[in-house]
């Protein structure tokens, strides 16, 4: 009970942090990557993006996700398999296509990496996801 | 310091929206002695989500992504003709099911995500159609759910016959919660009740009632995927994912409301509740709830004479943890609860084949055979 409360506490202070002082189009897209997130992505990566141990990487804080922007938009384009590191934890899983459009791609983009403590203020667009090939 | 002030009722609603939930009423254990093994009979197959096994002992798989799989004498073959799969998020080409007189008709049933119809996205959608050689032929859709959405969740779906030929099949709430599951007039959350040609049976329950949709059976639903007959009984039995907690075990029944969201087990993914209560009248309550869940995928009931030790019991896949979960019931209440196979991967199906064999689909392997030691 009390993980859970300070889970939300995270959370919602999360969101506080996430939604000052960023430029408007960022904003606008980080808002609806949050709504992409709860969608199709928190049955995996969780709430808090932290995971599942052993299962499913996590996203906060990942030092994958933070260092390798294109494999990360390749990842969420195409889906992913094979052995990566993340944390210096290794996994060899797969995630299944999504199915998303560019536009969402960039938007959840904007989402994670901007949300339980990583910051990215360099915006992600649909134009960059579209270069992106398999 | 003003800004502090500002955030302490936050705090508080935090605080009391994250809601308790009461675990299942039988714990999961570690096996004793497990008389059997599995082996891997079909290779490298990424999401296998269904399975069905034509006379000659070959298999027909349905994998997620959209291929239709026929695999014999150990050669997979794709086969053309197979429904156009809208494939987001969740949904994909769901499940494959034999017409109980198949030797006689050749009738193949598929469920899948399907783009036709109203609406930009997708929705559940039910085909029948023969095999000729390496193709499907004779394509008929005989139900598609609608409207189309872009949401990723929940599009089901398993399909079932029961002993007089009826033709049941999951469709889930599409990620719409508080539209859907409640609403008769309204497709999604629903289990469906066709004759074997798609026409919908007079006698089903909301076949009179205005602007419903005649082809609901039971509605209340979250995301069905495991429904089949019960060997012994014949009624249908059907398991669903819960959302954080209260996954279920129901019996269909004519008509009947399942409850969700109103009544659950269960809460939001983030720890906040949106519901407070488990039972209503009116409402059904489930065989049995896990909390937590399991992700409960794919559904059989033991009946085969290959393991005498699990007659009679339920299994079902966990695509969560990772392991088949055993259920021993006594006068339909869960007495015991098994993991067997841990680490074997996420399942996505069980099926007990013609054969008396179990087959279990693991994500990213393939399809294991469960074999006596
Ligand atoms: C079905 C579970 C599942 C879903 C749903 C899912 N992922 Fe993943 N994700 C994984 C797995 C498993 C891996 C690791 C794959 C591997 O081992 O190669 C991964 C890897 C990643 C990575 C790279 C590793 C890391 O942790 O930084 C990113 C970024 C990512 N996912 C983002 C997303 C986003 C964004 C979504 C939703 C749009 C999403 N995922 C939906 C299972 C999932």
């Amino acid at each position: 009970m009390k993980i859970i409360a300070s889970f939300c506490l995270l959370f919602l202070s999360g969101l506080f942090v996430s939604a000052f002082g960023q430029d408007k189009a960022l904003e606008e897209s980080i808002k609806r990557g949050s709504e992409i997130y709860q969608d199709f992505c928190i049955t995996c990566h969780m709430v808090n993006g932290e995971g599942v141990a052993g299962s499913f990487p996590p996203l906060a804080k990942s030092d994958f996700l933070m260092k390798n922007r294109e494999k990360s938009i390749r990842a969420i384009k195409y889906g992913m398999q094979g052995e990566i590191i993340v944390n210096g934890n290794t996994y060899n899983r797969i995630m299944a296509n999504l199915g998303l459009l560019e536009s969402e791609v960039a938007d959840v983009m904007n989402y994670i990496t901007n949300s339980w403590g990583n910051t990215n203020d360099k915006i992600v667009t649909e134009a960059e996801v579209l270069e992106i090939k398999k | 310091m003003k800004k502090l002030l500002f955030i302490i009722p936050l705090v508080i609603i935090t605080i009391s929206a994250c809601a308790q939930q009461t675990e299942s009423s039988v714990k999961v254990e570690e096996p004793q002695a497990v008389n059997y093994t599995t082996e891997l009979v079909v290779p490298d197959i990424s999401i296998a989500w269904g399975l069905a096994f034509l006379p000659d002992g070959s298999m027909l798989i349905t994998e997620k992504s959209g291929d239709l799989i026929h695999f014999k004498n150990g050669t997979k073959t794709i086969i053309s003709g197979a429904p156009d799969v809208y494939v987001r998020g969740q949904g994909g080409f769901l499940d494959v099911k034999l017409h109980p007189d198949y030797e006689n008709n050749g009738w193949i049933y598929f469920t899948y995500a399907s783009s036709e119809g109203e609406g930009t996205g997708g929705n559940t959608a039910l085909m029948r159609a023969k095999l000729s050689g390496n193709t499907l032929t004779n394509q008929e859709v005989l139900y598609k759910a609608g409207p189309n959405t872009t949401r990723g969740q929940h599009f089901g779906s398993r399909i079932a016959f029961d002993n007089d030929g009826y033709l049941y099949f999951s469709a889930g709430e599409r990620g719409d919660r508080d539209t859907n599951p409640q609403d008769i007039t309204r497709d999604n959350g629903k289990i469906y009740r066709l004759y074997d040609d798609g026409r919908i049976p007079e006698d089903n329950p909301f076949y009179n009632t205005p602007n419903a949709k005649k082809a609901i059976y039971s509605y209340g639903h979250r995301n069905p995927q495991g429904l089949v007959k019960h060997p012994v009984t014949g009624e249908i039995w059907e398991h669903e994912h819960g959302p954080q907690g209260g996954d279920e075990i129901n019996i269909i029944k004519k008509g009947k409301n399942y409850g969700w969201p109103v009544i659950s087990y269960g809460i939001n993914y983030d720890g906040t509740s949106f519901t407070d209560i488990t039972e209503k009248e009116g409402m059904e309550q489930p065989l049995f709830y896990w909390v937590p869940s399991i992700a409960p995928s794919g559904l059989a009931i033991v009946s085969s004479d290959k393991y005498p030790d699990w007659k009679g019991n339920v299994l079902a896949g966990s695509l969560k943890f990772a392991y088949l979960e055993r259920l021993v019931l006594e006068n339909n209440k869960v007495v015991k609860r098994e993991k067997l196979f841990e680490g074997i991967g996420r399942l996505r199906n069980v099926v007990q084949a013609p054969d008396g064999y179990i087959y279990i689909a693991a994500e990213g392997k393939g399809i294991y055979k469960i074999i006596p030691n």
